[in-house]
């Protein structure tokens, strides 16, 4: 019922331009899917309801088979917002690049989401500019 | 911010800025190009010469590449022993069928129900003509092989945003691009504007070749006529008797074609890699697995977690979770180590090798895929649409639909690969999804192409990648600068350990890689212990 409801919502929203993201802040798959290689969730729990929970869970407790995807709950590491832009931006082990397929708004918002849920409460959150900052470059050809 | 720098493009979003990579041929192309220089560098059966005087040696993981090394070493006269995770062979080599029942990461739990005969191959499902050592081993091994239908000119292009989301028939966007870009050719030429780039007598037979290949009409037009038709099929086909004179058809406009974006769908039949001929097991890929491990029957112990590596002068321990008995953590020894894990796994467990190759086995990020299969009530495809095996390709979400290359104009029933994502968002978003959902999902998308789904569909299962608890993940996805930086690293032998896989070869992804990378790794191994 509770995923059916949703779904409405997420239907309204995205026939809004600049709406907010979902109301709700539990992570959920959304109604609508990307249409490019990109992701176009907005907002935190849409972001980490439709990637980060591929792999680490909706309830961000990881999961164990012949290698394990790590908790990212009460997550000391999260401190750094810096260690969060290098794994999003460089993968870390098997774990891709995310941040690629993400907006500079998007990798903030995924990241202030992760670092004030699942018994994390960071309170510095990372701008936009931030995450501008950190994405990687290169000079023109 | 100086004016100087640019957010880096990478490869993947240029494709997309062109237009080339919705589906997942692009993508995959630029993971794989590097591999594509030469054909397969297999030459027949690997000769081991020399006596390894009595050297054991432990490989880990039975996949292909563990398997490979564990059967020819054997041969070869060394003490094998094989620790396998799974409880069965292959690793992504793998067939689902009914009955089974399968647990991904997060606990959620599928159990298959397709009818007998039916399945869906959640890893590799098809075998190009040029992937020799494969193809080597499966004759040697006995395993019966088919044809698998990539092009079947009669399946669909589609695109939800083009012909009011009609799916095209690929003959007719292929006959309809080709004669277009033809004609204009044609007319370009005979304008005289290449000229300076065409000599006198080449231009004749450019012109002759655009009629042929063109299937221009005489005026070097592409128009409704017997020359298109001869290509693209009819609107009312021949037929016996009275009212049997075919008509052909009005071909779609150049212009119809470009902006749909339908012409993406065709390079998926010109990569090299998926050119005819490609085969596929008779009953599913895991019939390789099947195979391989019946040559060693006695080697393998399943249900055994790698936890820790350790070498030292004399040999290498490995530590591993006896899964049957709670975990117990045992130890094994050996004088060698052929270590098949994949990456995504190794990257975590205590190894000491060097730091180059440490720092190899941690730069390798696995790409996500999704497949689903599922299972209809009538094989519709076949008795509605004339659609014999081959690939429908589409910008939905689910981005193909394979038709099954077997059983052919039976009737009964059928099971559709009915969604192939290879990484981009919506093989996340999919991931992230429970396993009801994903097919639910999937149904739903390919209802779009085939409104039969609505009412003939049964059951279904689909394997994430990401979520499959002995990989972590679909295949090493190495991008140009970490195989520049790391991939020499990871294939050196390090002091009594060896790497082997398809993260260890430039075919990544495929199961020849695996199988060639294991036989380059015990051939230098093997050099290595006669010549100690």
């Amino acid at each position: 019922m509770r995923l059916v409801a949703l779904r409405a919502v997420a239907l309204v929203v995205s026939a809004t331009v600049n709406a907010p993201s979902l109301a709700d802040d539990a992570p959920a798959n959304s109604a609508a899917m990307s249409h490019g290689w990109e992701f176009s969730e907005q907002g935190g729990a849409e972001l980490f309801g439709d990637v980060c929970a591929a792999c680490h869970q909706p309830d961000a407790k990881g999961a164990v088979g012949a290698g394990a995807y790590p908790p990212l709950t009460a997550d000391k590491k999260l401190v750094s917002t810096g260690f969060m832009l290098t794994v999003l931006f460089r993968g870390l082990k098997g774990m891709p690049p995310v941040g690629d397929m993400m907006s500079d708004a998007q990798v903030a918002d995924v990241i202030n989401y992760v670092r004030t849920h699942f018994g994390n409460a960071y309170p510095d959150a990372i701008s936009t500019a931030d995450v501008s900052a950190a994405r990687p470059r290169t000079s023109p050809p | 911010m100086s004016d100087a720098m640019v957010p880096a493009l990478s490869r993947r979003r240029l494709f997309e800025i062109i237009g080339a990579s919705v589906g997942g041929a692009a993508a995959y192309q630029a993971m794989t190009r590097l591999g594509h220089a030469e054909e397969s560098p297999y030459r027949g059966p690997i000769m081991l010469d020399g006596d390894p005087k009595g050297a054991s040696v432990i490989v880990l993981g039975a996949g292909l590449a563990g398997m490979t090394a564990a059967i020819e070493l054997e041969h070869a006269g060394y003490k094998v022993s094989v620790l396998e995770y799974n409880l069965r062979p292959g690793g992504r080599n793998w067939t689902l069928r009914g009955g089974d029942v399968y647990t991904e990461l997060g606990g959620a739990t599928q159990r298959c129900e397709f009818d007998p005969g039916l399945y869906l191959n959640p890893g590799p499902w098809r075998i190009p003509y040029h992937h020799y050592a494969i193809l080597d081993y499966c004759r040697r091994f006995g395993v019966t092989l088919e044809p698998f239908i990539q092009l079947n000119h009669n399946a669909y292009l589609h695109s939800a945003n083009a012909f009011d989301g009609k799916p095209q028939r690929i003959r007719d966007i292929k006959a309809d691009f080709d004669g277009g870009v033809a004609e204009l050719l044609a007319k370009a030429t005979k304008k005289g504007a290449l000229d300076e780039a065409v000599s006198t007598e080449d231009r004749e037979i450019l012109l002759e070749a655009l009629r042929s290949l063109g299937a221009l009409d005489k005026d070097f037009r592409y128009r409704a006529g017997d020359n298109s038709a001869a290509h693209r099929g009819y609107a009312k086909h021949a037929g016996g008797g009275l009212s049997a004179e075919p008509i052909a058809g009005d071909p779609v406009g150049l212009h119809d074609i470009l902006t749909s974006r339908l012409w993406r769908g065709l390079q998926s039949f010109l990569l090299y890699d998926f050119q005819t001929t490609m085969f596929q097991p008779v009953g599913g890929m895991g019939r390789i697995g099947e195979a391989f491990a019946r040559q060693i029957p006695a080697r393998i112990r399943y249900g055994a977690k790698v936890v820790a590596i350790r070498q030292n002068d004399s040999g290498v321990a490995v530590e591993f979770e006896d899964l049957a008995a709670g975990g117990m953590v045992r130890e094994a020894r050996a004088d060698w180590c052929v270590c098949a894990i994949p990456l995504s796994i190794l990257s975590q467990i205590p190894i000491n090798v060097s730091a180059r190759m440490k720092a190899a086995i941690d730069a390798v990020p696995y790409a996500s895929a999704v497949k689903f299969g599922l299972q209809f009530s009538r094989r519709f495809w076949e008795e509605d649409e004339h659609i014999f095996g081959g690939i429908t390709y589409t910008d939905l979400p689910i981005r193909q639909i394979s038709y099954p290359s077997t059983n052919f104009n039976a009737g009964g029933k059928g099971v559709l690969l009915g969604g192939y994502t290879f990484d981009g968002a919506n093989s996340y978003e999919f991931t992230a999804m429970p396993p009801a959902e994903r097919v639910k999902r999937a149904v739903a998308f390919g209802a779009q192409i085939h409104p039969q789904y609505l009412s003939e569909f049964e059951n279904g299962v689909s394997v994430a990648w990401h979520r499959v608890p002995f990989t972590l993940g679909c295949a090493g996805d190495w991008s140009d600068e970490a195989r520049k930086a790391h991939y020499n690293d990871l294939c050196e032998i390090d002091g009594r350990i060896v790497l082997a896989g398809e993260h260890a070869s430039y075919i990544p992804a495929w199961q020849e890689g695996a199988v060639l990378s294991a036989l380059d790794a015990i051939q230098r191994l093997h050099k290595r212990v006669v010549a100690s």
